[in-house]
């Protein structure tokens, strides 16, 4: 409808004549005195505080033990087969017993029949205790991490920032992006928080330093 | 049926046949505030279901704000950062439509309620769906979206949990945030058992009380409605005007599956929503969350930016609403209300939306940000509208807490000057009563002034507005931390004085102050 288009934009110029013609949107001055970032301490130490405050099941591992933790983590969860994106490293699941699904289509009935997934991220924030997922590398498309009930995911050290204006200039607009604070949550019955309704009801987290 | 159903149908009723898909309640014909807000007053479930929510609200956000040290400092740039915006929002309109159609979206634009219904309409017959999913969203809300797809035969299913049970229950939402915040634990249990069935998988036999079983009740009966329906509707928080990305914030994951799961995405955002930059996402991302419920961050935000091959909606439209925001925008006062960011924090903070529910506002924007918005977006030509700008104390709460800085008592007293000045009866009428509502009743009375007592280190040091003529020369005086009314009444007096009221509208504090 361009003739809207054209009476909203006239509405919204006819409502603003009290700005002057010559000024331009960056002379409307924004201070930006907030912290970059606020001294919190050690950002992965935060980062498994947040999580584990949100309910999440948190663990810290290494580069060599990362294996044997995926494999425990799925076996205590009694999983029988989990998906993983196409490009998830072929060592994360080394040890474990479980039949592991690389994503190539599955249609949502195939994800709806995964015991869980397993992922990487782009990037943690400590101080909210999110993991920013951006649908690149090891992380598969959206679909995957929202359908099956349980999600593991692995974040590497050198991911994590300490808060949110140091995520944004490492995230892609153009990516659709998903940003994980804990398991799906509810504080619409009497603003009371549940954890788990509609996305995954467990987060387990392997912080690999 | 009628409109007037301000704390919805009793929950053990049956819909009759042809009501489900039919019957909506609406906020249309609503009584004005001091009538809507005497019998919302009277209802003491929905008042001790309020003030328990408000209360835990409260103070969870007083705890993650407090944590902030630079919290005066995000804000002042929210502010500031909307503020551009809003000055140039042309500029950013055209810049947003750039982005969002490069990306592989379509954009639409409604000059109001009824051209938006019908383009999405239109939008959601072409997929020849008779189904849709959506997620929460004010924006649809205030143009009765559902009421429009309804008389075109398309069934939308809210799947936000507070949203399910306003729908199912024929309700009116009464929070921004948790628009079923007047329901407790235990009338959602027997809306669940009583109505689940008529619109889908029906809720357990033994379903108990306990949140924990409500939410996983939710979560069964819309399962099979994310995984199969093809089009879903959302609003969006916020849209980037520079890369074009829509951003949603949520808990629940019923975003997450609307947004993802369909083939076809229509979002419905209000002009106001932009922000110039991705960077400055910065400070939403922090003060949003915050700010309404009160976490450091809600569990899922979903961000995207037109069309992913291979990943969701392989088709995008946003269409852009005026409805009235534009007449908003043209007011050098009133404009700031356009900062708004839908947190709630002013609802949750306000003694006269806690005592009177969000219903008694008539509109999907209640409390004291509806106070200010909804006369504006509606013009304050019926008494609705005129009374709204009266439903408060100015005690200035909504103030201190709102992120972006919405000096709210400012523009209550620039809309009743407003009010005033129209001529005819109708709206001093308006204006009398509501302060009427208020002084004629010794209890109501009493309970701003205990409101006011318990709020006195929140009251500004100069008034907003006109008032300042008068504030700037003198101090306001000391709220006293007893009212002479609670005083003569602990000392005994056999019956406390009559109140005659000398009509100011700001003697629910100030009779506190005397």
């Amino acid at each position: 409808m361009s003739g809207s288009r054209e009476r909203v934009l006239a509405r919204v110029r006819a409502a603003l004549a009290d700005v002057p013609r010559d000024e331009a949107p960056q002379d409307v001055a924004v201070p930006r005195d907030y912290s970059p970032a606020h001294d919190r301490g050690e950002a992965a130490e935060l980062l498994v505080d947040r999580l584990e405050d949100y309910k999440a099941l948190v663990h810290r591992t290494s580069p060599e033990g990362l294996a044997g933790d995926i494999a425990r983590a799925l076996a205590r969860r009694g999983t029988h087969r989990v998906a993983a994106p196409a490009d998830a490293p072929a060592d994360w699941f080394g040890s474990t017993e479980v039949e592991v699904v690389r994503d190539g289509g599955l249609d949502i009935a195939g994800l709806d029949g995964m015991d869980g997934v397993v992922t990487g991220c782009a990037a943690a924030i400590a101080e909210t205790g999110t993991i920013v997922l951006d649908a690149g590398e090891a992380q598969g498309r959206r679909a995957l991490t929202l359908i099956p009930d349980y999600h593991l995911c692995v974040v590497r050290g050198d991911q994590i920032v300490a808060g949110v204006p140091q995520a944004l200039p490492r995230l892609d607009p153009r990516r659709p992006l998903t940003w994980i604070s804990g398991p799906s949550a509810t504080s619409d019955i009497e603003l009371d928080r549940v954890e788990g309704v509609h996305g995954p009801r467990t987060l387990e987290v392997m912080i690999v330093d | 049926m009628s409109p007037h159903r301000s704390t919805g149908r009793a929950p053990g009723a049956q819909p009759s046949s042809g009501e489900r898909a039919a019957g909506h309640a609406t906020f249309m014909g609503m009584p004005p505030f001091p009538e809507a807000a005497k019998s919302a007053v009277e209802d003491s479930q929905m008042r001790h279901n309020l003030r328990l929510a408000t209360g835990t609200i409260r103070g969870k956000r007083e705890a993650v704000v407090s944590e902030l040290d630079d919290w005066p400092d995000l804000r002042q740039a929210g502010k500031a950062i909307k503020d551009r915006t809003l000055r140039h929002l042309d500029t950013y309109l055209e810049q947003l439509e750039e982005a969002v159609t490069a990306a592989g979206g379509t954009v639409h634009w409604a000059a109001d309620a009824d051209e938006a219904n019908e383009i999405v309409t239109g939008l959601v017959q072409a997929t020849g769906e008779s189904d849709v999913v959506k997620v929460k969203s004010m924006a649809t809300q205030e143009i009765e979206l559902n009421e429009a797809l309804a008389q075109a035969g398309i069934t939308a299913y809210e799947t936000d949990l507070a949203e399910l049970i306003v729908q199912l229950s024929d309700d009116l939402p009464s929070h921004i945030l948790v628009p079923a915040i007047h329901r407790n634990r235990a009338e959602i249990r027997e809306i669940f058992r009583d109505r689940m069935a008529s619109w889908g998988v029906p809720a357990p036999e033994e379903l108990s009380d306990d949140p924990r079983a409500l939410a996983e009740a939710a979560r069964v009966h819309l399962r099979e409605r994310f995984l199969n329906t093809k089009v879903a509707i959302s609003g969006a928080n916020f849209a980037v005007a520079d890369t074009g990305s829509m951003v949603v914030l949520e808990s629940e994951g019923n975003g997450r599956m609307c947004l993802t799961l369909p083939q076809t995405l229509i979002s419905v955002v209000g002009i106001e929503k932009i922000v110039p930059t991705w960077s400055d996402l910065e400070v939403f991302l922090q003060l949003l969350p915050r700010s309404s419920t009160g976490e450091r961050m809600n569990p899922y935000t979903s961000t995207w930016t037109g069309v992913t091959p291979g990943d969701g909606p392989q088709e995008f439209h946003v269409v852009l609403l005026d409805n009235g925001r534009t007449d908003v925008l043209a007011d050098t006062v009133g404009r700031q209300a356009l900062r708004c960011i839908r947190c709630s924090a002013c609802l949750n903070t306000c003694p006269v939306y806690e005592r009177t529910g969000g219903h008694a506002y008539g509109s999907v924007y209640p409390g004291p940000i509806g106070a200010i918005l909804t006369p504006q977006l509606r013009g304050t030509a019926s008494e609705t509208e005129a009374s709204l700008p009266y439903a408060s104390s100015l005690c200035g709460a909504c103030y201190e807490v709102c992120p972006v800085a919405i000096d709210i008592p400012e523009v209550l007293v620039h809309l009743r000057e407003e009010v005033v000045a129209r001529p005819g009866h109708r709206a001093e009428k308006a204006a009398m009563g509501a302060a009427g509502w208020l002084l004629n009743g010794e209890h109501r009375l009493d309970t701003a002034q205990r409101a006011a007592s318990a709020a006195r280190s929140l009251v500004p040091r100069r008034m907003p507005g006109p008032a300042s003529a008068w504030t700037d020369t003198r101090d306001i005086p000391e709220v006293p931390e007893e009212s002479f009314r609670s005083w003569w009444r602990r000392e005994g007096a056999a019956e406390a004085p009559e109140h005659t009221g000398d009509g100011g509208d700001e003697d629910a504090q100030e009779g506190g102050r005397r």
